[in-house]
């Protein structure tokens, strides 16, 4: 790897995944947000403090969305100021969905933003609940574009090849219906719900342990662990289970590598814990379950599933270990979520959660992991995708923009450090007040 | 007419829309300081822009994406070659976006003074910016023997083979670009604001406007120095000539509105002005979308284009995709208040 394409893929990994902490947020919140105004149109017992809570969680979706926005717009410019080739080659397919999230999914998002933020008392309740709805499309249907490109990246379909090295499109039709999207959309946007559902299920939590805004804390931590429940437990089966068979049929050695499964066998183990030793092509201390991996991709204990030693090195996605790792913490900290979350609704259920302070703690602890996840479920496809851009066709080595000098990259890089440095101190800041003040002040 | 003229006027289309729409909250930007001393004079300001400055700005992501689908070359080519000034936007965009956004969150002395100057700061920078880099299409980048460049920021500041992104020439249209859209921002904020900063925006626009048309010439005279060739084939196309009327009848009728206090027509004249430049600009440049400084024969949409059958599936959702785009802009901007009183405290403040 030459040590100007190390500077490119270093600013794109930096910058995509500071990006990703907010929009997996936002696309989480919306959802639940929505829901909460559901809950407040409706009438009923809990209408007014849904209203209030609603309103409270709009100014956090506020800042995180602005958040989201600033540090977007680079990712669409860095395609080409780093990633000319990748650009020019497949610019001709990729460029459909890009320009369509910009049309469809921006000018929405834009245009509704500022009436849900504020125009709360001009549209009325049920305008209000609209606009909410209109927010909540408009974030997830960026995310499908955004993943029907990823998507395109991981598996091309509907395409012509040029001898040059050229992408034409083919067919939209595949390009939208591409059987590697719909798995992938819905487990990244499971995944975001499970982060949205986190963070309101633990400042609930966090209120409750404090003593403060009982009423909304208890709807927050209600909707919280429900929420985080259904999404951890779909992101798990089937979507997860689904992408994984979608992995191993279409990417078999990104499929070995994530797994840490070096050498083909019959009935072969899943690997959960271990440390690859890329000299001896082992999984170190290991800690795994015999004819697992078989069973879970196959369905029979007995089945074959080929070793990273069986495919070419050239082919080996370029950093095994921290693939193995991405995944592997994707997985653990999935379950570890999955179990959290449904020991808050047991707890829930037995009318305890709200005074069972243990749990509130598991729920207060558990915000940051998933973020995590969700950004080690990136990292998982990105790295297992090396090292190719658009698999098997165009490689790493061969996108990058060839006369934007190492020495160039590094100066933008170190300008996005600084300034997304500025941002985590704004982000913290605000958020630092706009929690302290609590629901009870916007209400 | 081909599809790729048919998309290269689309993206024109848009690149334009980004210009007309953005560039009043970006004028509103550079001027506020000036025309908007009070804390409840600077909210004024910034309420008459801010439900509709995000959209505004989505012009420019949405002309990038469709120039990505539609000339993959050309996004490629310059993209990369105007690296550094490009992410220098970027970052500017970035600050701009926190400085409206953030500034009403805390109410303090220190606080918001400092997201008002933010956001002038990178309001002019970015109008100066976007004005120097269509002085760079219209210039041309010395292209190397394999069709790209990389541009250094600057070299002599003269506008010859050698040059960077900034010399006299790509300054002075960022000069004019400056100009133009203080004054599209000054002619915002009379209509759409009260009290004094209608009174300061009123002394400001005739001298602003003034400058704004003698930049204009002087920007007409250097780029028929730079290309002389652009006489001969401007009288070759004729049909083209409505563009650059357009922009002079636009300054004409910011001159009669002005005077006659009609300040909304005043703003349309702006829009229409700037419509004119960026069109004659474009019509300009075509069969080209990159010149060439150098012997490499420069970039044209036939070159630089995707396949024809992709060029015609897009058009498949961007009709439906623009006229949803029309309908939230309609919607947004009636929601507008016709006017604000700096005076007047607002209850829902932004």
């Amino acid at each position: 790897m030459s040590s100007a394409e190390t500077a490119h893929r270093l600013q794109f990994a930096f910058t995509i995944t500071y990006h990703y902490i907010f929009p997996q947020l936002t696309m989480g919140l919306a959802l639940l947000i929505f829901a909460l105004k559901t809950i407040a149109v409706r009438g009923g017992p809990n209408a007014a403090i849904a209203a209030e809570s609603a309103r409270f969680w709009l100014k956090i979706f506020g800042v995180t969305f602005v958040m989201g926005v600033v540090t977007g717009i680079p990712m669409e410019f860095q395609f080409g100021t780093n990633w000319s080739r990748f650009s020019e080659r497949t610019g001709g397919i990729i460029g459909h969905t890009l320009a369509m999230e910009g049309l469809f999914a921006f000018f929405l998002e834009s245009s509704f933003l500022y009436l849900l933020l504020y125009g709360e008392r001009r549209l009325g309740p049920r305008g209000h609940w609209l606009v909410s709805l209109a927010l909540f499309a408009g974030t997830w249907l960026s995310g499908f574009f955004i993943v029907a490109t990823n998507a395109w990246m991981q598996h091309p379909v509907g395409y012509t090849l040029d001898p040059d090295g050229t992408f034409h499109l083919d067919s939209f039709w595949a390009l939208l219906t591409n059987p590697w999207l719909p798995w992938q959309y819905l487990h990244t946007m499971l995944g975001a719900v499970v982060t949205g559902a986190f963070c309101m299920g633990g400042v609930g939590a966090f209120y409750l342990l404090a003593g403060r805004c009982r009423d909304h804390a208890r709807l927050f931590v209600k909707l919280g662990a429900i929420a985080a429940l259904i999404a951890t437990a779909l992101a798990a089966f089937p979507t997860g289970d689904q992408q994984a068979k979608n992995v191993a049929t279409h990417q078999p050695v990104t499929f070995a590598a994530m797994e840490g499964h070096f050498h083909t066998e019959d009935g072969a183990a899943l690997v959960l814990i271990g440390q690859p030793d890329m000299d001896a092509l082992a999984i170190d201390n290991a800690l795994q379950l015999p004819r697992v991996l078989s069973f879970m991709t196959h369905q029979r204990w007995g089945a074959r599933i080929e070793g990273l030693t069986e495919f070419d090195r050239a082919v080996w996605p370029d950093n095994v270990p921290l693939l193995y790792y991405a995944y592997h913490v994707m997985v653990g900290l999935g379950t570890i979520l999955l179990a959290i979350a449904a020991l808050a609704v047991w707890s829930l259920r037995r009318g305890a959660l709200y005074e069972r302070r243990w749990v509130l703690w598991l729920l207060t602890l558990a915000m940051p992991f998933p973020f995590i996840a969700n950004i080690a479920g990136w990292y998982t496809a990105e790295l297992g995708r090396q090292p190719w851009l658009v698999y098997g066709l165009l490689r790493t080595a061969d996108g990058t923009s060839p006369h934007v000098s190492t020495g160039n990259v590094l100066f933008s890089l170190l300008g996005f450090f600084g300034l997304y440095a500025l941002l985590t101190i704004l982000y913290l800041f605000i958020m630092t007040r706009l929690l302290g003040r609590g629901p009870e002040a916007t209400a | 007419m081909t599809l790729e003229t048919l998309w290269y006027a689309i993206i024109t289309g848009m690149l334009t829309g980004y210009v007309v729409f953005d560039g009043f909250d970006l004028g509103v930007g550079i001027l506020h300081k000036f025309v908007a001393r009070t804390d409840a004079e600077r909210r004024a300001c910034l309420r008459s822009i801010g439900p509709v400055w995000d959209g505004n700005e989505v012009w420019l992501i949405a002309a990038g994406g469709a120039l990505l689908f539609a000339f993959p070359r050309l996004y490629a080519v310059s993209f990369s070659g105007f690296y550094l000034p490009l992410m220098m936007v970027l970052w500017l965009l970035v600050l701009r976006a926190l400085a409206i956004e953030l500034r009403h969150h805390v109410a303090n002395q220190v606080w918001q003074p400092f997201w008002d100057t933010v956001f002038a700061g990178a309001s002019a920078a970015l109008a100066l910016f976007f004005g120097v880099a269509l002085g760079c299409v219209i210039r041309g980048v010395p292209l190397a023997a394999d069709g790209t460049f990389f541009a250094p920021l600057w070299t002599d500041l003269r506008a010859s083979t050698g040059t960077g992104i900034l010399d006299w020439y790509t300054l002075l249209v960022g000069v004019t670009a400056t100009a133009a859209l203080a004054l599209h921002g000054a002619l915002w904020l009379g209509w759409r604001v009260g009290g004094d900063v209608r009174a300061r925006c009123d002394r400001l626009v005739p001298p602003l406007g003034v400058a704004v048309a003698l930049l204009v010439a002087g920007t007409t005279a250097a780029t028929v120095w730079l290309h002389p060739a652009m006489l001969r084939e401007l009288a070759a196309a004729p049909w083209g000539a409505p563009l650059p009327a357009l922009a002079l009848a636009g300054l004409a009728v910011i001159a009669r509105s002005v005077r006659a206090g009609r300040r909304g027509r005043a703003f349309a004249g702006s829009a229409a002005f700037l419509v004119g430049m960026i069109g004659s600009a474009a019509f300009e440049l075509y069969p080209f979308v990159l010149r060439s400084t150098s012997e490499v024969p420069g970039l044209t949409a036939a070159d630089a284009a995707s396949s024809a059958h992709g060029l015609a599936v897009g058009l498949g959702w961007w009709v439906p995709g623009i006229a949803l785009v029309a309908v939230y802009f309609v919607y947004n901007y009636r929601q507008l208040p016709a006017q604000i009183d700096p005076n007047e405290h607002a209850p829902n403040d932004h």
